[in-house]
């Protein structure tokens, strides 16, 4: 298990008052104290961490996260940013002495602007709110994370989240052009606006992904696109890992940037199956899931050579979606991965380590490894295209050594990815899960830089503390673990 | 004429850094010194130049990632890339017409100075294809950020703070960027619009289009204006889409379509700011706003008798005129008023040092603008006063 910080005694011991000066801040029922409304927000994605926090406040505007935050960094009270909590890395978990600000009820569009491409939403409406808002003109907002349906794009700002769709579009850095953003100290700041790149730091990069580390971000400008005339998807199978990274590098050298490249291995291609009834080959020991974009002419060219580049690969499957319908059938076993591998497995963990896409066998090699020795089963999905691996871990987390076992294992897969030039995660964010990982990926003083930025922003390390940065080290004594 | 100091290795930039930080001595940071003549001038007495750290120091086609130290050509890079028929995203600019010089812009500069081409609009800025980089703190210390690989959100990007920084955060050394295969032709529709509202409308009707246009500029001339967007892709592609894209911006005016030769060197013609450089004493500004706002920016520089171009389906207007701080007064106000940002992209040293060349950051950010600046570079030993006056 990951240690938390001591709570302050003396902030729980001001609960009271301190819950009565959140209700005068934020008035209505925007305060939640009690256990059972309390209990949802005990956790996140990362469910294996619970915590429950000081209070809940759900502000209705900018104006009163601002006066919450001024309040928590004039009184010392930690403070847990949360948007829709389905972090996979417990970006959300709270702690027993913070307040968790949940910004659900920012949940208003404010301006849809087709001519300039461009969308303002509270932090609190869905990722796939946002294309549901401007589908009816054809456009969309590209990172699509497989939470899309609930999470929030306040949380997709803070973790820089990802989709299986950022080979072509980009992450959700790729697809800002300004944010609201409130510093601890309760300053409401403009970064960005409705336009691209003016000179001068780039804050809204730094912000992105930040964490919640740096302040809350209350409202955001996206860029949102056109969408293409149309997509579908192909399948193809192959006898072993080696064979269908190399046909992935194949595709690439070709010229072609599929949409979407997805790769699974044969137990996700077996979860999967049973689960979805997709039709995949259960032979397979790799199959590949490649996406395609345009008319149905550019879809059948672009198919039919990434056809003809798989079938010099031997493959024992290859299926080329006709309809849209077809296509959505492939796509159905891979988009319930999650589930699929939750059906067979009472729980598990999602690890989400980035490598050097030419290491895939090695990697997947040494995962089966690591399976045996941990006794512990995994079933692998890639974003082949940039090298995104998640691992599923399979455990019992009612059975503490198994769970013990399960995070030693996962530790062991993200060490493996920055061995061999990767890094400790790709779209998750490092979280409470990765914090002590850190050091794997940076040396001391490289850390100390990023923890010297985090102090520009909040002196005392008030915003969600006992994330990201591992508790010893310079600039936090205040968290150290005691 | 100020000492260059150019080590050849990282371990020479840090001894550099060290001693001058030692000595208190501020350091003009530069590669090979192509935009000497951007933002305000530095006062040091030594630059500390990145030229002779040069090499690509990893290529992977296949997983479409390059590096390379700092001080490597443009050039040299985009030579590599074509190689293997791949490119640089962002269509990065040289920008040697605009500052009159014939140094060579290097990778390290194009990172920190953050300039994107064209295709911006469509596929991002450079900023957005840099998946790591080392820099050289201003204690001396080297710094990683980012990595090798296409996607990762391992602790605070630096990548992106250092990026656009214009080497006042931190001395970058080594640089990963994300490539992209080279299309097999481009296209480009040329529809000569009556004025710049219709053009900027007709870019943001092709931009709004599902035929994936991967630049759009606008471009006055005497009497017209014309308005121009590329397509890149597959032969079949482009020819079919651009068939459509006719289809659809039928209404705004003529048209005619340059391919390959004639359309690149249109492009990079609009990449270089050429049509506005012919004038060697008139100042150059670059305004960031909405495109649908760029028409009035446009506008505003007509009233005092400068010219435009328009790239970015119309959000990024160039604008030549006379330099003078009433001039700029004018056109940083156009840019407020439209809630955009203007910068003083080039112009005589006198009145560089006259004026804001960049907006002002509100005072709550400058604050922590000022302690980020700090962190990293706590003797403010970087380019002191390049970004803002002091």
């Amino acid at each position: 298990m990951i240690a938390l910080p001591a709570p302050k005694p003396e902030i729980l011991a001001r609960r009271a008052e301190i819950v009565a000066a959140l209700q005068a801040l934020v008035p209505g029922d925007g305060v939640i104290t009690e256990g059972i409304r309390l209990k949802p927000y005990e956790t996140d994605g990362l469910a294996a961490y619970r915590q429950m926090p000081l209070a809940v406040v759900l502000p209705s505007s900018t104006e009163q996260v601002a006066a919450v935050l001024r309040y928590c960094h004039e009184q010392g009270i930690r403070v847990v940013p949360r948007g829709a909590g389905t972090s996979l890395s417990g970006g959300a978990l709270p702690l027993a002495d913070a307040v968790v600000v949940g910004l659900m009820r920012l949940n208003a569009i404010h301006e849809i602007n087709y001519a300039d491409r461009y969308a303002v939403v509270g932090a609190g409406v869905t990722n796939i709110g946002i294309t549901k808002a401007v589908e009816a003109e054809g456009f969309f907002y590209a990172p699509d994370p497989s939470s899309q349906l609930a999470c929030m794009i306040g949380g997709n700002v803070m973790m820089n989240s990802g989709g299986a769709h950022c080979l072509k579009y980009g992450v959700t850095a790729n697809n800002l052009l300004g944010v609201k953003f409130v510093t601890i100290e309760g300053e409401v700041l403009e970064i960005g606006g409705t336009y691209l790149d003016a000179a001068g730091y780039d804050w809204l990069g730094l912000i992105t992904g930040s964490e919640g580390q740096l302040g809350i971000v209350t409202e955001v400008t996206v860029r949102i696109l056109r969408s293409a005339e149309g997509a579908r998807a192909m399948l193809a199978a192959f006898n072993s890992i080696e064979i269908a990274g190399a046909a992935v590098d194949a595709i690439i050298g070709s010229g072609i940037i599929p949409v979407a490249l997805e790769f699974m291995d044969k137990p996700c291609i077996h979860a999967c199956e049973a689960f979805a009834h997709a039709g995949y080959p259960l032979d397979a020991e790799a199959m590949l899931i490649i996406e395609v974009e345009g008319s149905i002419a550019e879809q059948d060219a672009l198919l039919a050579r990434i056809k003809d580049i798989c079938a010099r690969f031997d493959p024992i499957s290859l299926k080329v979606a006709e309809t849209a319908e077809q296509s959505l059938a492939i796509w159905k076993g891979r988009k319930g991965a999650f589930g699929a591998v939750g059906r067979i497995s009472p729980d598990y963990l999602c690890m989400d380590g980035t490598i050097p896409t030419s290491e895939l066998p090695r990697v997947l090699k040494r995962i089966g490894e690591m399976s045996d020795q941990y006794g512990l089963k995994v079933a692998n999905v890639f974003h082949a295209g940039d090298g995104n691996l998640h691992p599923l871990i399979m455990f019992d987390a009612n059975d503490a050594d198994s769970f013990r076992r399960a995070e030693a294992f996962g530790a062991d897969i993200l060490k493996l990815c920055v061995e061999v030039g990767g890094c400790l995660t790709g779209e998750h964010g490092v979280g409470v899960e990765k914090r002590d990982l850190m050091t794997v990926q940076f040396a001391p003083h490289e850390l100390a830089q990023q923890r010297a930025i985090k102090t520009a922003f909040d002196p005392a390390w008030l915003l969600n503390p006992a994330k990201v940065f591992p508790l010893q080290g310079a600039l936090a004594p205040a968290l150290a673990a005691e | 004429m100020s000492t260059i100091i150019a080590p050849a290795d990282e371990a020479g930039i840090i001894a550099a850094v060290q001693a001058a930080q030692a000595a208190r001595e501020p350091l003009a940071i530069e590669g090979h010194g192509s935009k000497r003549g951007i933002l305000r001038p530095v006062q040091a007495a030594r630059n500390l130049s990145t030229r002779a750290l040069t090499g690509i120091t990893l290529y992977r086609p296949a997983e479409l990632i390059i590096s390379a130290r700092a001080g490597t050509p443009l050039a040299e890079i985009e030579a590599a890339l074509a190689e293997k028929g791949q490119q640089l995203i962002a269509e990065s600019p040289y920008l040697n017409g605009v500052f009159g010089t014939s140094a060579a812009p290097s990778i390290g500069g194009v990172v920190a100075a953050n300039l994107s081409g064209p295709r911006r609009i469509a596929w991002g800025a450079t900023r957005d294809h840099v998946m790591g980089l080392r820099f050289i703190n201003g204690a001396g210390e080297a710094i990683r950020s980012g990595g090798r690989v296409l996607k990762n959100v391992t602790g605070l990007d630096l990548c992106k703070l250092l990026s656009g920084s214009y080497g006042t955060l931190g001395v970058i050394t080594e640089v990963t960027l994300k490539v992209l295969p080279k299309p097999e032709t481009s296209a480009t529709l040329i529809i000569e619009t009556p004025d710049l509202a219709s053009a900027v409308a007709a870019l943001s009707a092709g931009l709004g289009s599902p035929f994936g246009v991967s630049a759009a500029a606008a471009l006055p001339q005497r009497d017209h204006v014309v308005a121009s967007l590329r397509l890149e892709d597959f032969a079949a592609s482009v020819t079919y889409r651009m068939e459509k894209l006719r289809g659809v911006l039928g209404s705004f005016g003529t048209q005619r379509v340059i391919e390959d030769a004639e359309s690149r060197a249109f492009w990079r013609s609009v990449r270089e700011v050429e049509p506005l450089q012919a004038i060697p004493g008139e100042a150059i500004w670059r305004v960031s706003v909405r495109p649908s706002a760029g028409p009035r920016i446009a506008a505003a520089a007509d009233a005092i008798g400068g010219r435009t171009m328009l790239d970015w389906g119309g959000g990024l207007v160039w604008i030549a005129a006379a330099p003078s701080i009433a001039n700029h007064a004018a056109i940083s106000a156009a840019a407020e008023a439209e809630a955009g940002a203007a910068m003083l992209f080039r112009a005589p040293e006198s009145l560089r040092l006259a004026v804001p060349v960049l907006p002002e950051e509100a005072a709550p950010l400058a604050k922590i603008s000022a302690r980020v600046k700090e962190a990293l570079d706590p003797g403010g030993l970087f380019n002191p006063g390049h970004l803002r006056a002091a």
